[in-house]
């Protein structure tokens, strides 16, 4: 008989009707952010950073800008100073290339995703920024990192952040005793 | 009297809601029906292949997300596949199997947006579009939960995978495979029997099994035709021999009858993945290979079966950091060859059901 | 609380007496005439332009709701003042004149569009004594006046000079024509058993509501209504993954806006009409009668809104197909059935004749399941002549 297909359908869209929604309701109630989300600001810490430029050669768009001079004493080998460290986030594609490359735990996706801006001047992300921003840094390429819950105010500590070498492989069986190596 | 009738020209595209990207179709009408269709493509065109040249073989992957934006995942296994070939590298087991169930997942997540815009496309108001929109965005979440991205993952690496499963992902998951079945019947009974469904699909753009071979078709395209050819069987690349699953065929290789494959399709993922988180064993999920890989000379062709069908990878390598050539063989820019072929003669409304039964990405087709 | 239930009437009698005793005995026939029109009239627009919002609001929500999303919520309470929101928004947009339109027809027909779907309120009784006026032709004049919006459909697809629209005014033509066919005959059985045309006669011989008695009938007019509204599943003229919005998609600004609320002032009159001929009217217990009348409206424009929330869109033949080959014999054999048991039962019908009626309706389903195919396959021979002349 003709109808009995559309009924059956009919049926599942009212039963529709008396369901609770799945829309969540943007400004008020939040998507849960899970601890590996690569977010859209970048955690960096000064302390932890020797300005090697890993994160810059390993950058698929090359969106990173580091210009450092060295300070100290030549005999025991030069420290460096960041002066530059730009991230255009505007062309960047947040593929954690530059977290996982980084050899000193100093680089961090972000937890945030509000950077929403008028103009594409703001959306390059310099070091002054970098160092004043709140350190809620992802657990992204960083499993010592999958267990810590931000509040609004939390800053992680660099020496919270960073972490053994030899944690550095997943599952911990395959212990890497250095970060890998450019052959350039 | 006679009138005096003369066919008219339409471009359906490339702004047209229901050309699934930007594809243009220039189509000539006699009246509704079709009798001429040229299709122009390349309004997407990025060059990815040409810019693969210029990246190292790790960042290349970051470009493979952006293929079948949709179901990136299967992109970044067919490259990663692809170098790995090269290089000789063997993934640990338990990366084998995660792949795996990432790239089940995205084909269940790349067939809830298929169908859904086939739907759509059919007239079907959003309704069934919202519903698998829902389950997608378990998908999503799931993916997220992994390698925190929700479209372009850049999971996969060279030598495993980027990360091991988090800890929250097993009960996520768990709840998602008891779910999903369920709401697999309810896309069927929403519009499976559904009349008007059947008027408007069955026999309507018939692909002829010898006609998809020769066109080179693949994947459930090829499958609604009745051709039981699958690169999970035919060539079980990963692990794939170690599951049990069924190859959903046609029978007449029309619009009803790709629906009903990919319908089915899913609920074959979800078996696959039942068994896949059943037998995961523990370990490494990563090779020990230097984020500048430097394969020898030589080149290689990796496939897999891709949501929308044979995705393959053929890379060239002039033992640099960079591959010296990387061609991409996209299933959905082939699956476009027989479409002219199919819709000649068919109504107005045919053509858009047609081409949504064919579930083409441009991103994919465009490159 | 008795003045809720003939609230209108009295009103009315107070205006008209008011008018009485101000105006000198020289003009007040006249006056009180032309007063007491220019106030029904403005009452008839604007009354039914706010059932609109209101239906406009439903269908958002509900489709929302069908849907398994919440649909607008935002712009006041649980987003009641959404579809004002989207008025301003219309009225401030830039009107777009295309180049190469022919400007009289395109400027003309969103406005002619709505002048003979706000004329059939006229004639709608909202309760036993609220009505503009009793045409002993009532429905008959609704039939004629809504079958007239093809030509500015047409208009409007024509004058955009796009080829979709074009399309899409073909399309109208073609299938607002076919429909009007079983959309009248279906009447005729409920007219055969009231034996009157006027719309107040319809809903007073109505003892129990005609849905149950006309079951086949209800069953080809709602489905005929649903083919003249545009609405889904033959929302072809308009086919979204189609033809984009089809003939008025050349249309910006508030003439958009005419025609989007032309085709939910039209779907507020065909629920009315529904209402009064199978629904019982303004009849129900308890409630004033307007209220009856307005609930049986939203009930049935709900339905339609939750046909349209499931069902696919069907092809032009089949729509074609549909309409002369299912739904027209239906109404035949509709008519006929009811003429018979006119003949046999001519003071009134004996209740079990609702469960006899409802059989023959489920079983002239089956039978047409044999009788009737959608058009499936129609793959046509392309003329090679045609071939790449594109």
């Amino acid at each position: 008989m003709y109808g009995i297909g559309i009924a059956k359908g009919m049926l599942v869209t009212i039963k529709h009707l008396f369901r609770r929604t799945f829309t969540v309701q943007y400004p008020e109630e939040r998507l849960k952010v899970y601890p590996r989300y690569r977010g859209q600001e970048f955690v960096w810490y000064e302390e932890r950073c020797t300005g090697c430029a890993t994160c810059a050669k390993y950058c698929p768009l090359g969106i990173i800008k580091i210009v450092t001079h060295p300070v100290g004493n030549p005999a025991e080998g030069f420290d460096y100073y960041v002066d530059v460290f730009d991230i255009e986030i505007a062309r960047c594609m947040f593929c954690g290339l530059c977290v996982e490359a980084c050899p000193y735990d100093a680089l961090f996706m972000g937890t945030h995703y509000e950077m929403a801006s008028y103009t594409r001047q703001k959306l390059v992300i310099n070091v002054d920024q970098l160092k004043k921003a709140k350190k809620q840094p992802s657990a992204f390429m960083r499993p010592h990192l999958l267990d810590v819950k931000y509040e609004e105010d939390t800053s992680l500590t660099p020496e919270r952040a960073g972490r053994m070498w030899q944690g550095r492989w997943a599952g911990g069986e395959k212990p890497a005793p250095q970060a890998p190596k450019t052959e350039e | 009297m006679a009138f005096r009738t003369e066919p008219i020209t339409v471009n359906f595209g490339p702004q047209h809601p229901s050309t699934h990207g930007v594809f243009r179709m220039r189509v000539t009408f006699d009246g509704e029906v079709i009798v001429d269709m040229e299709p122009v493509f390349g309004y997407l065109h990025r060059g990815s292949e040409k810019l693969a040249e210029e990246r190292t073989y790790t960042q290349v992957i970051t470009l493979t997300d952006r293929l079948d934006y949709v179901a990136s995942m299967s992109n970044n296994l067919a490259y990663v596949l692809a170098v790995e070939k090269l290089c000789g590298i063997n993934p640990p087991e338990r990366a084998q199997y995660i792949r795996v169930i990432m790239a089940e997942l995205v084909r269940i997540a790349s067939h809830l947006m298929g169908l859904g815009f086939l739907l759509n496309d059919l007239g079907a108001f959003a309704t069934p579009l919202m519903y698998m929109f829902r389950e997608r965005e378990k998908i999503m979440d799931l993916f997220e939960m992994v390698c925190g991205a929700r479209i372009t993952f850049s999971y996969m690496r060279i030598g495993g995978v980027a990360e091991d499963l988090p800890p929250e992902f097993y009960p996520a998951m768990t709840r998602f495979l008891k779910e999903m079945p369920g709401y697999i019947d309810e896309y069927e009974a929403l519009l499976r029997e559904n009349e008007i469904l059947l008027a408007r699909t069955k026999n309507v753009g018939i692909l002829q099994p010898d006609k998809a071979i020769n066109g080179s078709v693949s994947g459930p395209n090829l499958r609604g035709s009745g051709v039981p050819w699958d690169l999970r069987r035919a060539d079980p690349y990963e692990i794939y021999d170690r599951f049990e699953f069924d190859l959903p065929l046609g029978k007449v290789g029309d619009t009803y009858d790709r629906f009903l494959v990919r319908l089915e399709e899913m609920r074959q993922s979800v078996r696959i993945l039942n068994q896949a988180m059943e037998q995961i064993p523990k370990g490494p999920v990563r090779a020990s290979v230097p984020m500048l890989v430097r394969p020898p000379i030589g080149d290689a062709y990796a496939h897999v079966e891709a949501p929308k069908g044979e995705l393959g990878f053929y890379v060239v390598s002039d033992n640099s950091i960079a591959p010296y050539r990387c061609k991409i063989r996209s299933p959905s820019f082939i699956n476009l060859t027989v479409l002219r072929d199919m819709v000649l003669g068919w109504k107005l409304a045919d053509m858009i059901v047609i081409f949504g039964s064919l579930d083409v990405n441009m991103g994919e087709v465009d490159r | 609380m008795d003045w809720v239930y003939d609230l209108f009437p009295k009103l009315h009698a107070a205006i008209e007496g008011w008018l009485r005793s101000i105006l000198p005995p020289s003009i007040e026939s006249a006056g009180v005439y032309i007063v007491m029109g220019v106030l029904s009239a403005f009452l008839l627009i604007n009354v039914p332009l706010i059932l609109v919002m209101v239906l406009i609001y439903m269908e958002r929500r509900l489709l929302g709701r069908f849907q398994h999303r919440l649909g607008p919520n935002r712009v006041g309470w649980q987003g009641t003042l959404q579809v004002i929101a989207d008025g301003i928004k219309l009225l401030t947009k830039e009107d777009i004149i295309p180049a190469n339109v022919d400007r009289w027809v395109y400027n003309l027909a969103p406005v002619l569009f709505a002048i003979p779907v706000l004329l059939v309120f006229a004639v709608v009784p909202f309760g036993e004594e609220i009505y503009l006026t009793d045409l002993n032709i009532g429905i008959l004049y609704i039939v004629a006046l809504t079958a007239t919006s093809t030509i500015f459909v047409f208009m409007a697809g024509w004058a955009s000079n796009n080829k979709y629209s074009l399309i899409g005014a073909m399309r109208s033509v073609a299938q607002l024509i076919s429909y009007e066919v079983p959309l009248v005959l279906s009447i005729v059985g409920v007219v055969l058993v009231v034996g009157s045309l006027s719309m107040r006669e319809i809903v007073d011989k109505q003892s129990i509501p005609f849905i149950l008695l006309q079951p086949l009938g209800f069953l080809v007019f709602i489905v005929a209504v649903s083919a003249e509204l545009n609405r889904s599943p033959f929302d072809l003229l308009e086919a979204e993954s189609e033809l984009v919005t089809g003939y008025h998609i050349e249309y910006s600004g508030m003439k958009f806006g005419m025609f989007y609320l032309v085709e939910y002032i039209a779907g507020l009159a065909y629920s009315a009409v529904i209402t009064t001929l199978f629904l019982g009217g303004w009849k129900g217990p308890i409630l004033p009668q307007y209220v009856w009348f307005v609930a049986k409206v939203l009930l049935v424009f709900a339905v339609l809104i939750w046909i349209r929330a499931t069902l696919p869109r069907v092809r032009i033949d089949q729509i074609m197909g549909f309409a002369w080959k299912f739904l027209f014999p239906l109404a035949l054999i509709n008519i006929f059935i009811t003429a018979l048991e006119v003949l046999l039962w001519p003071e009134g019908f004996p209740a079990w004749l609702v469960v006899v009626n409802l059989g023959v309706a489920l079983g002239l389903l089956v039978v047409m399941q044999v009788l009737f195919r959608f058009p499936g396959a129609t793959r046509h021979v392309v003329p090679q002549a045609l071939v790449g002349r594109g």
